[in-house]
């Protein structure tokens, strides 16, 4: 006879099999069993964060940066609620997270019991897929269901309630090595005949122009994207999400688009003749008012493994359902047995049209400032860690200047909450990102008012020596907020001054790390050679910055990309 | 979709979190016990009707779906009203029962109820030629739809 596993060890064993290497949680009554088997094995790492959310951001800075499913752990109630903001922020962007959180009692559920709340139905909107485990003999499969859920397709976090009980009752153990499931069938149909539409489409093209995503990253797919816009000598611009899955030292990378792109990578987006988006979902932040953006004829070519992200905002003439490595190799290959070739001549002259709009030199700022330009940081940051290091930031201008400033070559190297916009994102993230990537050299670029949002982080830091770089882009007031103030509420600073705000120095060394202050832009590059030099330390840099410095170009609101305000 | 506790939750809570309408929907198990067949009524442009059968096939639950209007199929919905009947309106209501084919199913000294199955614009005919206020009471099913002929929804 086979021996019999509690809950609470299968959930373990679960994860074991899975070769999760670190989860992160927070203690509390409903999960108590599941920490006591942590405690009895060393295969599952566990990192102690100091607020649920930091322990999904953790998870998830953990998975965006390693392609494999961050795993978080909560406890029932405020555990969870806690936990809400940093599962959405995983949704919103795509990323695969597996949420394990305790429930009360099976008996005690709808009772109003301690510590419960209606997990399966807080979190219904924000996941990809929950499961209320009410049987023990199912705990294994829904585990696995979980895993297979989160990673494949489009991916996304997927929670698993436990009811407290589950974890205490017994069963036979085995882990399923395949899932298959009836109603979710994350491979897709043969979409060849859309592929050669879209190569003939791609060898015509005049004015055509490479509009890539998030979906690029989570793909791996980096490698195809570049070899083809290389062969096809096309430009590309990268969504806030997809910086890194083309090289932006490339003479062929225009830049970000969308609210805060670049002109020329705004202009070209709106004057092609040929759109190829790839793994991007036509943001509301990305094309601006989708009337003016449709008043340009264009051709669009839309790969995307999500068919309701395709013609949900804009109409595509060629959609391709697929993964997007499948699809880009099917049309290098395509592409290169054609014996049509493209028009080297007009895409000559599109070149000569988009270097005009780059003489623009739409990001330039004052480099003679007396005071510290936060993108001169940013600048000084990409040279001294030689534009190599894992990059996380916050939400607000600073995110902005990081995504402009720091040219990306690799995937997975720029971690930040697009879709959501989560402020409090940035120190935790990093934490997970450091925990995938021991050796790598990780620096969280913040404000003064995110960083406030998990400052408790840093205990964690000292507790697992996370020699974490803070960057604080202190300008005093919630910039992001301030900017459109002025733009378009009359200088009416309400509310977006950041008043009283600690010493971040004595606040970083009372964690037990190391605090810097700069204030002057002279000693910007010789603060961050220093701070880096401490490989073993968590170093807080507080940069003073201008007070009143903006981002640009800038699409406002209901206005379109060629209407960009630019500096 | 799965008979499963939830799934009819995940389906009402995508329509209210993406704004779309649900006009009816009418559910209940198969002859296989572990799926559930629902049938919902909602209107919209055809691009919205595009984004809500995407978005409904991304539900892990929900197994299959058909368009119903984008081709022949039949739809019935179930309808019992409770309609005071004294005096003359008896035989007046009793007449009316039989030219829409409905049956009367419950009777007191006051009062019809009467069940009436249909298309949902049958059923709104039936009620629009009855006096407003004679009318007690209403409960409808909302429709239920089958593909006609050789069209099978099926897993
Ligand atoms: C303050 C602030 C300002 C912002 N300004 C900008 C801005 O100026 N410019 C900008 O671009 N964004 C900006 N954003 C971010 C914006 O809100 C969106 O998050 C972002 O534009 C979405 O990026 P994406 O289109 O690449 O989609 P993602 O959210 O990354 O979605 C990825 C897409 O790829 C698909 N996909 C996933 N996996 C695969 C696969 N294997 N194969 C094929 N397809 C796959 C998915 O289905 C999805 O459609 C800003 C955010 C904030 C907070
Ligand atoms: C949790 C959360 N609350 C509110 C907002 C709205 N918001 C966006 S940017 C911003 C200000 C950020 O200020 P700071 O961190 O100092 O960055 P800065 O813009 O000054 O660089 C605010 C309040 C948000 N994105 N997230
Ligand atoms: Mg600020």
């Amino acid at each position: 006879m086979s021996v019999e596993l509690t809950g609470a060890e299968i959930t373990v064993r679960c994860l074991q099999e899975e070769g999760v290497d670190y989860i992160f949680g927070y203690p509390g009554g409903a999960v108590l069993f599941i920490y006591d088997e942590l405690f009895k094995q060393d295969k599952v790492k566990h990192i102690l964060v100091r607020h649920e959310q930091a322990a999904l951001h953790a998870a998830d800075g953990y998975a965006r940066s390693s392609h494999k499913v961050g795993v978080a752990l909560v406890t029932s109630g405020p555990g969870v609620t806690n936990a809400v903001t940093g599962i959405a922020t995983a949704y919103m962007d795509s990323i695969p997270l597996v949420i394990i959180s305790g429930q009360v009692p099976t008996a005690a559920i709808g009772q109003d019991a301690f510590q419960e709340v209606d997990t399966v139905g807080i979190t219904r909107p924000c996941v990809k897929h929950n499961f209320l485990v009410k049987d023990i003999t199912e705990l294994a499969s829904t585990i696995k269901k979980a895993f297979y859920i989160a990673s494949t397709g489009r991916p996304g976090p997927v929670l698993v309630d436990i009811p407290k009980d589950i974890t205490q009752q017994k069963t036979v153990f085995s882990y399923p090595n395949s899932v298959s499931m009836r109603s979710y069938h994350p491979e897709v149909d043969d979409n060849s005949r859309q592929v050669k539409k879209a190569a003939q489409l791609i060898l015509g093209a005049k004015r055509p122009m490479v509009y890539t995503g998030g979906g690029v990253i989570l793909d791996n797919a980096s490698e195809e994207l570049t070899k083809l816009v290389r062969y096809l000598n096309f430009p590309c611009t990268n969504t806030l999400m997809g910086l890194g899955g083309f090289p932006a030292t490339d003479k062929r990378f225009v830049g970000m688009l969308g609210m805060h792109g670049t002109y020329e990578a705004n202009m070209a987006m709106q004057y092609c003749d040929v759109l190829i988006a790839v793994g991007a979902r036509f943001d509301d932040r990305v094309i601006g008012n989708p009337k003016h953006f449709y008043s340009e004829e264009r051709k669009i070519i839309h790969i995307d493994i999500d068919p309701s992200s395709i013609s949900k905002r804009v109409k595509v003439d060629v959609p391709i359902v697929g993964r997007v490595s499948q699809v880009l190799n099917e049309l290098i290959t395509l592409i290169k047995a054609s014996k049509e070739e493209t028009d080297a001549h007009a895409i000559k002259e599109w070149w000569k049209q988009i270097d005009l709009w780059r003489e623009r030199d739409c990001l330039r700022y004052d480099r003679a400032s007396a005071v510290i330009k936060p993108q001169m940081v940013v600048e000084k940051l990409y040279t001294v860690t030689k534009g190599d290091a894992f990059v996380t930031s916050d939400v607000g201008q600073h995110q902005m200047w990081a995504a402009q400033f720091y040219s990306f070559d690799k995937p997975r190297r720029w971690i930040n909450s697009g879709g959501l916009g989560t402020m409090g994102f940035g120190l935790p993230s990093a934490m997970g990102v450091q925990m995938a990537n021991p050796n790598g050299v990780v620096a969280c670029i913040t404000g003064e008012a995110s960083i406030q949002m998990c400052i408790q982080e840093l205990s964690t830091c000292k507790q697992y020596q996370l020699p974490i770089k803070i960057i604080n882009l202190n300008n005093r007031y919630m910039g992001m907020v301030r900017q459109w103030q002025e733009f378009f509420h009359g200088n009416r600073y309400s509310e977006s001054y950041m008043d009283a705000l600690p010493d971040f120095v004595k606040l970083a060394e009372s964690y037990g790390h190391v605090g810097m202050k700069i204030e002057k832009p002279e000693d910007v590059e010789g603060a961050l050679k220093e701070a880096f030099k401490l490989k073993k330390r968590l170093v807080f840099m507080d940069f003073i910055t201008d007070q009143t410095e903006n981002v640009f170009p800038m699409v406002p609101g209901g206005k379109g990309l060629s209407e960009m305000i630019l500096v | 979709m799965e008979n499963e506790a939830g799934a009819l939750s995940r389906v009402a809570g995508l329509f209210s979190a993406r704004g779309y309408n649900i006009e009816s929907l009418s559910v209940a198990p198969t002859e296989d016990p572990t799926l559930s067949r629902m049938t919902l009524v909602t209107v919209g442009s055809d691009e919205v009707i595009e984004q809500i059968t995407k978005q409904l096939n991304k539900l892990i639950e929900v197994v299959k779906i058909v368009d119903l209007s984008e081709g022949d199929h039949i739809e019935r919905e179930l309808m019992l009203v409770k309609i005071r009947a004294i005096g003359g309106d008896r035989e007046e209501v009793k007449r009316l029962a039989d030219i829409f084919r409905g049956n009367i199913i419950d009777v007191t000294d006051k009062s019809y109820t009467i069940e009436l199955t249909g298309t949902s614009s049958k059923l709104d005919a039936f009620l629009d030629a009855i006096e407003r206020n004679m009318i007690l009471e209403t409960i409808r099913t909302g429709a239920s739809g089958l593909g006609r002929g050789e069209r099978i929804l099926k897993v």
